[in-house]
């Protein structure tokens, strides 16, 4: 029999679906992202690395409170979100646009890495022998970035697991609904019996960030083998 | 081949002043470090955007300021080599050849694979992955990527700076060979100007950005003798040895060359500078020299105040280089005969 009452399964799959969905979501944009820090040059290019550095730096509660006043029903984007009759927040999804938030500029980062270590001159060769630059970007650019994209990924799923600050402010702490392993940790640890639990979640919380530690190791060493 | 450049560009302190107009299928541009070379070829490559002016290959422009014409490098069909190999680490040798012709419009494609493969060696090795492969082979592999686009120019970057002497002319004859058979002009870009006499038929020098000269790499070298560390350096192809009799002996026109080191190839090429050649007025009695060529005298010039004689040995010809006051002396002037003695371990082999 399980240790874990229903919504401490329902907290774990929860968590592993946020941390999915937001990993998943935020891929593209922080590609395109990277590649437009890396390969483009722009006015506005150190403004524009500021804003998407800054979630790195700012405390999660305070994007949580910035993302509920753009989410709230009166805010900018939640106003026009309500009007099409979406919902976002104290929704799992808003626990996924916190997530998201919170890890794209680690994403950005590793992918840009990744970039960088690209001999400008293997651009130059596919340019060369007639590659347009999308071409470019998905027969050299994307294959050379494997191993940044795959290392953004886990660093963005791992945080994305460990998600607090942001995530209770906009999608609260609902049993079932938005209370992810974090959340469920949060509460054990106030309430009076809960320690175990709370340590039992803790002990989740690690074999999950191991597993994605280990699969990280043991891709980029498939790729770095063969490189 | 027929290429334009009337271009300026400026980075910092540095400008670039090119206006030239030059044809030929082996065209060498020539020039130390920081002489704008790099910046030169990449406006034409069409990886570098001229401040102003215009590029026109084969009546073709490619880039005019003036008109708006810019024509993206991936559509001027200008294929590079570079000094690094810098082949995709991703692909196989086969993916890696094929990266350009697959993005050859059939129309253009002049080069198939099989044939450059077998020009190149490369049967053995194309299921590899590049990583692997030795610094000569890749940069094969990297002609053989370039060549196979069909370009109607090939720039060559440099191609051979990275590698040691003894890969250098082994790779040559790749270079030469292929674009030969395939009928592919070349640019060669070298600071060398040994590998400019091997591998241009023209050459174009840039220093501090100007062209300041354009000939033959045979003048160029003749210019530069006087003030080159090594002299003029003449080359000799001697094939096969035709004896060893402690030192090897090859047949060099209608007389024989004794040469202290053995060749590093079948086609024994050696060099030997102007400055290891002795010249008498008068058969000298006993010399320990074991070459003592006879020669007349076809033409002089002078270069950083020393003087270049030429001398005719029958069909081929020596540089040898005096002081100013010997060729006074020895009363130096065309038509006059010489010997020439030269050591046989003054010859260097080179390929």
């Amino acid at each position: 029999m399980s240790i874990f009452s229903p919504t401490d399964l329902d907290a774990i799959g929860l968590s592993t679906k946020v941390a999915l969905v937001a990993t998943l979501v935020s891929l593209p944009f922080g590609f395109v992202m990277a590649y437009v820090m890396t390969f483009r040059r722009f006015r506005g290019k150190v403004l524009l690395e500021v804003a998407v550095n800054l979630p790195l730096t700012l405390p999660p509660v305070v994007i949580g409170y910035l993302l509920l006043l753009l989410l709230g029903k009166n805010g900018w984007l939640g106003h026009l979100l309500d009007q099409a009759g979406i919902r976002i927040i104290f929704t799992w999804q808003a626990a996924v646009v916190a997530s998201a938030v919170v890890g794209f500029p680690l994403l950005v980062r590793s992918i840009r890495i990744g970039m960088e270590s690209i001999d400008q001159r293997l651009i130059h060769a596919s340019r060369t022998l007639g590659a347009r630059w999308y071409d470019t970007l998905f027969t050299v650019i994307v294959p050379l970035s494997l191993q940044g994209i795959l290392a953004g990924s886990s660093l963005m799923f791992a945080r994305s697991l460990g998600e607090f600050g942001a995530t209770i402010i906009v999608a609260g702490n609902i049993p079932g609904v938005t209370q992810t392993i974090p959340l469920a940790i949060f509460d054990y640890v106030n309430s009076p019996d809960g320690e175990r639990m709370a340590l039992a979640l803790c002990m989740t919380a690690i074999v999950l960030s191991l597993l994605v530690l280990f699969l990280h190791e043991h891709f980029g060493r498939k790729l770095a083998r063969r490189d | 081949m027929e290429l334009e450049m009337r271009l300026r560009k400026s980075y910092g302190p540095f400008r670039l002043d090119a206006d030239f107009c030059v044809k030929g299928e082996r065209i060498g541009i020539f020039g130390e470090s920081g002489s704008g070379k790099s910046t030169l070829i990449g406006m034409l490559a069409g990886l570098v955007e001229p401040d102003d002016g215009t590029i026109c290959l084969d009546g073709e422009t490619l880039y005019s300021r003036s008109g708006g014409v810019h024509i993206p490098a991936e559509r001027r069909r200008i294929a590079m080599v570079f000094q690094q190999p810098s082949l995709f680490p991703h692909l196989s040798v086969r993916n890696n050849l094929l990266y350009g012709y697959r993005r050859c419009s059939p129309q253009h494609r002049r080069v198939a694979f099989e044939p450059l493969v077998q020009v190149l060696k490369l049967e053995e090795l194309l299921d590899r992955g590049v990583n692997n492969l030795s610094g000569g082979e890749q940069q094969r592999v990297a002609i053989g990527r370039a060549v196979l686009a069909s370009p109607r120019l090939l720039i060559m970057d440099e191609p051979l700076s990275a590698l040691d002497d003894d890969l250098k002319f082994q790779i040559i004859p790749y270079l030469t060979g292929v674009c030969g058979r395939f009928g592919i002009p070349f640019l060669f870009i070298s600071h060398s100007l040994l590998e400019m006499r091997l591998m241009a038929d023209t050459v174009l020098m840039f220093d501090k950005g100007l062209l300041v000269e354009q000939g033959s790499p045979d003048e160029l070298a003749r210019r530069r003798m006087g003030h080159s560390p090594s002299g003029y350096i003449n080359l000799f192809r001697l094939g096969r040895p035709v004896g060893n009799n402690g030192l090897h002996t090859f047949a060099w026109g209608d007389r024989l060359l004794l040469i202290s080191a053995a060749p590093k190839s079948e086609a024994g090429l050696y060099e030997l500078s102007s400055r290891d050649i002795i010249l008498f007025k008068q058969h000298p009695e006993a010399i320990s020299a074991r070459n003592l060529l006879r020669g007349r005298v076809v033409s002089t010039f002078e270069s950083s105040g020393k003087t270049g004689v030429e001398l005719a040995c029958g069909d081929d010809r020596l540089i040898a280089e005096v002081v100013h006051e010997a060729a006074v002396e020895l009363d130096i002037r065309t038509g006059v005969e010489l010997f020439a003695a030269v050591k046989a371990s003054s010859f260097r082999p080179l390929g």
